[in-house]
């Protein structure tokens, strides 16, 4: 689904990602852990195309897409969450949504066509499958933090995404959210088939619904498995695990 | 509230405009037409302020270009004002494609300052073209179009010709507003809206932001074009004022004062404005102080501008109902 070769970017002579390689196969739930700064929230960036690459390639599904733009990248089937929460604040919840499906169905070019009604029921599926239909009316930027994190899922998934990434999806959230956020990822993406890729901070999500990790340290890979292998590692242990414990 | 919202306050609002000649006075003419075209005027920046986020302070570039176009072709060329006054949208949004190109690529008071820039560009060629704009002393006695006709509709045969020219403005501005307004609720005006709130996730819902707003400028640019068309010959000739940076804030004010966060709130302040402009300037020199003073107030009172203002009194009413 994925395969990103040697990355390389450096900010002013810094190396937030120093060669990174990694894939994630169709199917597969994968994390990139690693401590602040290890270059995470870059790496997505440039996977997504918000940022350029020095040298290194990314692949989607079998199509070179180094460099293009971040809404061509979305085109091809990659879905993205941010990081601190990414939303329309001054729309409907309902017209958040309404609009990804709008953009990604080739929509946006109709300048006569009502936009009411438009995706109505595609639209509401959505809505219905991250639990805000009921507030379908409201203006989003009102929402509470963690329902806002849901409705960006919500935009994420309206764009039909086969890869969907997810930079933090629980970052300042109650533990409460945080399951519910979880089990609703991971029921999604039961659902329909998805690819995930997300990074996180919180250990327990990750070794809870990860299959692969990938350890992240001063912009280089230092470990890559399956969970119960990377807690095991001594590397890990000693620059990330062990600083917390 | 919901009550409100379906009253057709356009409808009334035309009826209303329609109205005006039977007053029978060349002054109240006068005023509305002024009214009426920078409405338009005003309306077409909103496309870009209010629905897409962008600022431009060069506005007044378009609504000149098109001004001279119209005017140009009608009194040297002496092309009738059926081709004249599209040619000058046309051409208004051509320039609007090529200056706008380069200014989507910024943002924020880049794009803005960049905006302000080719406007000056086509003030100094407005300024200084003598052979064909007229540079500096302008262009008088750009005539008026071909309205006999008019005369022969019953009930309109007793008026001025500038009651005709009104009556055609009126008509023409609410076949423009009319189209505006189809677009803004269209898709294309909601994915502009996603740009407004956040270009960073617009791209990542799969927006090609640039191109939007770059599409968005140039319809501005052209119905600010047939809006200027309209005032050249409104103004009985066009001058190099048309293009210069009061003209572009002139509409910034207007949008702000009438509110941007609705369709009609451009065309609200531009009636304020300029009602409140003919009335103060009769009492007192101060125009801009007072103009100043009711800015102030706007701003920190009610942001949402007067149309912002009502609105939320309304909403406040239907809930105490």
């Amino acid at each position: 689904m994925l395969e990103v070769r040697d990355l390389r970017k450096s900010f002013a002579g810094f190396q937030a990602v120093a060669g990174v390689s990694f894939s994630v196969a169709r199917g597969e739930i994968a994390a990139i852990i690693g401590p602040n700064g290890a270059g995470k929230t870059t790496l997505f960036n440039l996977v997504t195309g918000h940022v350029r690459p020095d040298a290194g390639t990314v692949t989607l599904k079998g199509r070179d897409i180094t460099g293009l733009p971040p809404h061509a990248v979305c085109r091809l089937g990659m879905g993205r969450s941010f990081q601190r929460t990414n939303i329309f604040p001054r729309l409907t919840v309902f017209q958040n949504v309404q609009a990804a499906f709008i953009s990604h169905r080739g929509r946006g070019r109709d300048l006569w066509t009502p936009v009411d009604r438009l995706y109505r029921a595609e639209t509401e599926a959505v809505l219905a499958s991250i639990g805000l239909l009921d507030r379908a009316g409201e203006m989003s930027g009102f929402l509470s933090h963690g329902a806002r994190k849901q409705l960006e899922l919500g935009l994420a998934l309206a764009s039909e995404p086969d890869l969907l990434l997810l930079d933090e999806p629980t970052a300042g959230m109650s533990a409460t959210e945080t399951r519910e956020t979880i089990d609703l990822v991971s029921r999604i993406a039961g659902e329909r088939g998805l690819t995930l890729l997300f990074t996180e901070h919180d250990m327990d999500v990750v070794f809870s619904i990860a299959r692969r990790v990938t350890v992240l340290h001063q912009g280089s890979v230092i470990a890559e498995g399956p969970p119960a292998a990377v807690r095991a590692d001594a590397e890990v242990r000693r620059v990330y695990l062990g600083e917390r414990r | 509230m919901s009550r409100l919202r379906r009253v057709p306050w356009g409808g009334l609002a035309l009826a209303a405009a329609l109205a005006v000649p039977a007053f029978g006075s060349r002054f109240y003419t006068f005023v509305a037409t002024d009214v009426v075209i920078l409405a338009l005027f005003a309306v077409s920046l909103n496309l870009l302020l209010g629905y897409t986020g962008l600022v431009s302070f060069g506005h007044a570039a378009y609504f000149a270009i098109g001004a001279y176009t119209c005017g140009i072709l009608m009194k040297k060329a002496a092309v009738p004002f059926a081709l004249a006054w599209p040619a000058g949208g046309l051409l208004a949004a051509a320039l609007a494609l090529v200056f706008g190109f380069f200014c989507v690529r910024l943002t924020k008071i880049y794009f803005a300052m960049l905006t302000l820039a080719f406007a000056q560009i086509v003030w100094a060629i407005c300024f200084k073209w003598n052979d064909v704009t007229g540079g500096e002393q302008g262009m008088p006695e750009v005539p008026y179009p071909e309205l006999a006709w008019m005369a022969r509709l019953p009930g309109l045969g007793d008026l001025r010709t500038s009651d005709h020219f009104y009556l055609l403005t009126v008509v023409l501005v609410g076949l423009c507003l009319g189209i505006l307004r189809r677009i803004v609720g269209s898709p294309f005006g909601r994915i502009l809206t996603t740009i407004r709130e956040n270009p960073e996730r617009a791209e990542f819902i799969g927006v090609d932001v640039r191109r939007y707003e770059l599409v968005a400028f140039v319809i501005a640019g052209g119905f600010a074009g047939l809006a200027g068309a309209l005032f050249g010959i409104f103004n009985r000739g066009v001058f190099p004022d048309f293009a210069y940076w009061p003209k572009s804030s002139e509409a910034l004010i207007m949008t702000l004062l009438g509110g941007m966060g609705h369709f009609w709130g451009p065309a609200v302040g531009a009636l304020v404005l300029l009602v409140l402009n003919q009335q103060i300037t009769a009492y007192t020199e101060y125009w801009p102080f007072v103009l100043g003073t009711i800015l102030i107030v706007l701003l920190f009172a009610f942001p949402g501008g007067i149309v912002g203002a009502l609105d939320a009194a309304a909403r406040r009413l239907g809930r105490r109902r």
